[in-house]
């Protein structure tokens, strides 16, 4: 496999040609946060944390869309990079209503987790406390737009992985809303095949098994990487 | 010189604005650590002692509870104006929290219900004049006043709470490690 050399942090590495920077970065021991990204699934570089700056780009890049190229120069922690990290974990935290206390998934959050392991102790913007709704008119599962940071993992799964795409996004910016299929109640998606696996991703309490209460949603994040080996082992045909 | 007549213990103060006390219910779970900060601060005023006036000269003070109501409003300018230290004790203060629930509707809304008449009575269920108005929105106490410290946590528990008051007896600033940085 051809090799490629780059630096990260002034230190010489190697990574495989066609990987991302996220992976060649993983690979070496250095802790990238993210929200978005999540192996199995296309990249969509939406939460912005795994922003790096490679030299002679003026702005930092987002490393899990961008493919690792001999030569690079790599930082992944500058004061720049880590202000902007807590800026965009406080903004997520900001823009809908997320009440860590009395979520279903307190205990168990990728966004909890993640402005924990930034430092961030308090949000110093003005919460935008945003009237949204739930979404609990199907059988077996809810949708909470309270606690969605819109990361799409749940729109790609179903797309990438499940092969219906009943989620997309309707609206634009801060506006925007994960909708089931025409913004329809998710109960009534006549695509939905309530295989569960938007809620399995979802990193926070938005997507979440009917029946949960306060800290009782436990994700199962295994299940994605067990679906695509089962399949390329063709586990479940004949 | 304090009332001890001791010139080695700080003045300790905590303040309980709109929260549901428990942030001082795990305070008192602090247990015998209780005993090691009675030795090193002088509790000065709290919801625990009987001090009508939040007193000058404090050297740190604990607030719990979202900025909700007038009267949250000027204690957290009297607690800001004579404490050397101000720390934001769990979730409401750090955050609004629960508290800052009611942010999604209007005022008037929120106090719709308590404004209804009893149906028996004919009295409404509530004298909204004899406490004190609702500000528009619950605010985190660093959206009011100036804040040197955060111990998130619905509530924090006593070991968060002891990890941050023991650097503060130190004169150090608050710094939870990771696992106690979480709020909820």
């Amino acid at each position: 496999m051809p090799v490629i050399t780059l630096t990260i942090n002034d230190e010489l590495v190697s990574g495989r040609r066609g990987e991302s920077l996220l992976e060649v970065i993983r690979e070496h021991g250095i802790t990238l946060p993210t929200l978005c990204h999540m192996e199995g699934l296309s990249e969509r570089g939406g939460c912005r944390l795994c922003i790096v700056e490679v030299e002679g780009s003026p702005r930092p890049v987002t490393a899990c869309t961008t493919t690792a190229r001999e030569g690079m120069v790599i930082r992944t922690h500058t004061t720049r990079l880590i202000r902007y990290r807590r800026m965009i974990v406080e903004l997520l935290l900001a823009e809908r209503n997320h009440y860590c206390a009395v979520c279903v998934s307190v205990g168990h959050c990728e966004l909890q987790n993640v402005a924990a392991s930034l430092g961030v102790d308090h949000v110093r913007y003005e919460y935008l406390s945003p009237r949204v709704t739930m979404d609990l008119s199907h059988e077996r599962f809810g949708m909470d737009h309270n606690r969605c940071i819109l990361c799409t993992r749940c729109v790609r799964v179903c797309d990438e992985v499940e092969g219906v795409r009943t989620w997309d996004i309707a609206h634009r910016g801060v506006r925007s809303r994960i909708i089931a299929d025409l913004n329809y109640p998710w109960g009534e998606s006549e695509t939905c095949t309530s295989c569960g696996k938007c809620v399995q991703v979802c990193p926070t309490g938005a997507l979440f098994t009917k029946g949960a209460t306060v800290g009782e949603m436990v994700k199962d994040p295994g299940m994605l990487r067990r679906v695509l080996e089962g399949r390329d082992r063709k586990e479940w045909e004949g | 010189m304090n009332k001890a007549g001791t010139t080695d213990r700080i003045r300790f103060a905590t303040v309980w604005l709109g929260g549901c006390s428990g942030c001082h219910m795990s305070f008192l779970d602090l247990d015998e650590r209780l005993v090691e900060l009675a030795e090193a601060a002088e509790l000065v005023f709290s919801p625990f002692v009987d001090t009508k006036e939040f007193p000058e000269g404090v050297d740190v003070t604990l607030v719990e509870g979202a900025v909700t109501n007038r009267a949250n409003l000027a204690m957290a300018e009297r607690v800001r104006e004579r404490s050397r230290i101000v720390v934001s004790l769990g979730d409401c203060a750090v955050t609004g929290n629960v508290t800052s629930l009611r942010n999604l509707f209007p005022v008037e809304a929120v106090l719709a219900p308590f404004r209804a008449e009893d149906g028996r009575s004919g009295k409404a269920f509530l004298d909204y004049t004899s406490i004190p108005e609702l500000l528009p929105r619950a605010l985190p106490l660093h959206q009011v006043i100036p804040v040197d410290g955060y111990v998130p946590g619905c509530p924090p528990d006593a070991d968060r709470i002891w990890e941050a008051v023991r650097a503060l007896l130190r004169g150090e600033p608050v710094a939870l490690a990771e696992s106690m940085r979480t709020f909820g």
